[in-house]
């Protein structure tokens, strides 16, 4: 996805875009390099269907429920990897800080029995105050984010182990207001439905509002029908989704799972709709450029390294609820690698300046149905890493050659 | 500091004398890339700066559009000794540059790279619509050919993207526009295009600074040409008193004209 909204503005004077122009300058984009989020879902459709194929129970909407809860933590942790990706950098070490918060989180609330609020904000606390460090000796001392991070997961695994101290493994009891919520915590289904009409409406309003006044300033604006069509579409996305997930007894949307799809909105609206957001953009596509346009470059940055920290601590939270504890090995093995290979699988581009928050949504979306999809099929993590991979590469290959059409078309 | 004999001490005594550069120096470890050099811009003036490669035009545009600060010398802005140490302080005093690269953000569209920190927003979100609006209406004026601002800077001709370049640094109402090389990657017609919009802003009352070493087109735009050699002033010329072998000569350094530098033309 491309940043900041996107009209093909074909000249000011002609009044109305129509479906075709729509759809023909679809195609223009794909040509010349600009997919968006077109590969992701292709891909996801593909798995979908093979897994459905060959076990009907990966469609059923338990799975499906599961599917989204298992998503949620490493999806709020990818959230923070395509903030950094966005301007080329990475994070290595956002799966231990995770780690390091359920820690904080499962020790101040279970053996020195905190109030869940201070807690809370410990555990969120140590991201933005790691994040803070790297972006501080990213600006001042130009260290690779790479090596940077890479220092900070060796640091933040020992602190986890501190923290975590003889015990090695807590497990938060099950009463505890936050598992409820990691486990438990469903929205109802009226109030998913409400959710969904308020945000149906929200968006409707704004393309109307948006159409007229680019036309009151004489500028090219979208039809009625063609935002009929987007309403209209996402409409029947996030009913369909509100409602699948109910039905067979499927326990809906879990309250894990809202917070993560408002995040990943949050972080759009933040990159799309704000001074900020396209100051990380012009950082991603020219770090002189974006400086000599009077934007303080390292603020930026240092912005981003803080915010990653943050999801990750968030992402660590999510999972310490859902497991109901934390241990030595919590944020530990493939979450990072998740985190970072859900970012690129959901597009966002490797190279800078390219890639939008949904992409950790769809990343994260498709390395779980892999997951669970290989579970079902009694495949165990030795297929499910070759897999992953597999696809990882796949997507690392969209990236560069659409890249490289980019060049060629002049869009780079 | 300016010696007794240059005339710029008292900010009152040329009101239409934008900016004056005084003495400047720069070094880059060993290499001298700037020694007291002078240069004054009025209101609606286009000054040219010429020189061979490596003569430090480049570095004075950078000093001025305060990519990087000066070693000595002094900067004075409407009369005011002003220090100009970032791009945002450049920016913010008024003077607008378009770099020799363009330094444009090749993945954003035409108007972002315009707005580009200097967005306007609309309770807190951009307001896209005001920007694009303003775009178009900026690019008529300066009869630009552009048919679409909602494409990425990347697909844009040369000519078209100096234009954007162009049309950025008028965004913030600058009192000075500084033109590093402005024509220096375009085709015949295409220089042309600039060489018109060089007399637009001159028009709007703009001071001009215009970084070449195409005589002709110096010429053509100019109304007084300095000339820097090896980091020094080599003279000082009305564009319509000189003729381009009096400006070659003191170029190449066969005319030594380094002691009149910074000499007040008026
Ligand atoms: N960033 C820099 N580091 C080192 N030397 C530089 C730098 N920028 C310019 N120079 C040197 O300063 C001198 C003047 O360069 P420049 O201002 O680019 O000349 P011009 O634009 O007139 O061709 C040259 O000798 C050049 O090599
Ligand atoms: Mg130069």
């Amino acid at each position: 996805m491309r940043q900041g909204p996107r009209r093909v503005a074909e000249h000011p004077d002609t009044a109305a875009r129509t479906l075709p122009e729509l759809v023909s300058s679809g195609v223009v984009r794909a040509r010349t390099g600009d997919l968006g989020v077109a590969p992701v879902l292709i891909g996801l459709a593909i798995l979908w269907t093979v897994f459905t194929a060959l076990n009907p129970v990966f469609l059923s909407p338990t799975n499906l429920v599961n599917l989204t809860m298992q998503s949620a933590a490493t999806g709020v942790i990818a959230i923070g990897i395509v903030l950094l990706l966005l301007i080329g950098e990475i994070d290595l070490s956002v799966g231990s800080v995770s780690g390091l918060a359920g820690a904080i989180l499962a020790v101040g609330s279970v053996q020195l029995g905190l109030p869940l609020p201070i807690v809370l904000l410990a555990a969120l606390a140590c991201g933005p105050l790691i994040g803070l460090v790297y972006g501080l000796l990213y600006t001042r001392f130009g260290v690779p984010g790479f090596v940077l991070t890479l220092a900070g997961l060796l640091a933040a695994l020992g602190a986890q182990l501190q923290v975590l101290g003889t015990a090695g493994s807590i497990t938060i009891p099950f009463d505890s207001a936050i598992v409820q919520f990691g486990q438990q915590l469903f929205v109802p289904a009226w109030l998913m439905y409400t959710i969904d009409a308020a945000v149906v409406a929200l968006v409707a309003w704004r393309l109307v509002a948006e159409a007229r006044r680019r036309a009151e300033a004489g500028l090219a604006a979208r039809s009625t029908a063609a935002i009929a069509l987007r309403v209209g579409a996402l409409a029947l996305l996030l009913f369909a989704c509100s409602w699948y997930l109910h039905q067979d007894g499927g326990r809906g949307v879990g309250a894990m799972v809202l917070l993560f799809v408002i995040l990943v909105a949050g972080t759009h609206l933040l990159l799309t709709r704000t001074r900020f957001g396209r100051a990380v953009y012009a950082v991603g596509g020219s770090v002189e450029g974006a400086r000599r346009a009077g934007i303080r470059v390292a603020r930026v940055q240092i912005s981003l390294f803080v915010l990653c920290s943050t999801f990750a601590a968030i992402g660590g939270i999510l999972a310490a609820a859902r497991l109901a504890g934390a241990n030595q090995s919590s944020g530990g093995g493939d979450m990072f690698l998740n985190a970072i290979a859900a970012a690129v699988i959901g597009g966002t581009s490797l190279f800078g300046g390219r890639g939008s928050a949904f992409s950790a949504l769809l990343g994260v979306l498709v390395l779980t149905s892999i997951s669970l999809g290989l579970t079902l099929l009694s495949l165990d993590s030795s297929v499910r890493y070759i897999v992953t991979g597999a696809v990882l590469v796949l997507a690392v290959i969209v990236d560069s050659v659409s890249r490289r059409s980019r060049a060629a078309a002049g869009r780079a | 500091m300016p010696g007794p004999a240059l005339s710029v001490a008292r900010p009152d005594e040329h009101p239409d004398r934008i900016l004056s550069l005084r003495g400047i120096t720069k070094r880059f470890g060993a290499v001298r890339a700037l020694t007291g050099v002078d240069l004054d811009v009025h209101v609606g003036e286009v000054v040219a700066i010429v020189g061979d490669n490596g003569a430090g035009k480049s570095t004075l545009v950078k000093i001025l559009a305060g990519v990087h600060p000066a070693d000595g010398g002094s900067i004075r802005f409407f009369g005011q000794l002003t220090p100009i140490d970032s791009p945002t302080d450049s920016l913010d005093l008024g003077i607008a540059t378009v770099f020799q690269d363009l330094a444009l953000c090749d993945s954003l569209d035409v108007v972002s790279n315009l707005w580009l920190g200097r967005e306007l927003t609309r309770a807190g979100a951009l307001d896209e619509v005001e920007m694009e609006k303003r775009s178009w209406g900026l690019l008529r004026e300066l009869h630009a050919r552009i048919t679409d601002v909602r494409v990425p800077v990347a697909s844009l001709s040369g000519g078209q993207r100096q234009t954007v370049a162009i049309a950025r640094s008028l965004i913030g109402d600058p009192h000075v526009v500084i033109l590093d090389e402005p024509t220096a990657a375009l085709g015949v017609s295409q220089t042309a295009e600039v060489l018109n919009l060089i007399e637009r802003l001159r028009d709007r009352g703009l001071g001009v600074i215009l970084v070449s070493h195409n005589i002709a087109d110096v010429l053509a735009v100019a109304d007084r040409v300095v000339v820097l050699r090896l980091g020094r002033n080599n003279g000082e010329f009305r564009a319509s008193e000189t003729s381009s072998d009096a400006l070659i000569a003191a170029i190449t350094g066969a005319m030594d004209h380094s002691r009149r530098g910074g000499d007040d033309p008026e």
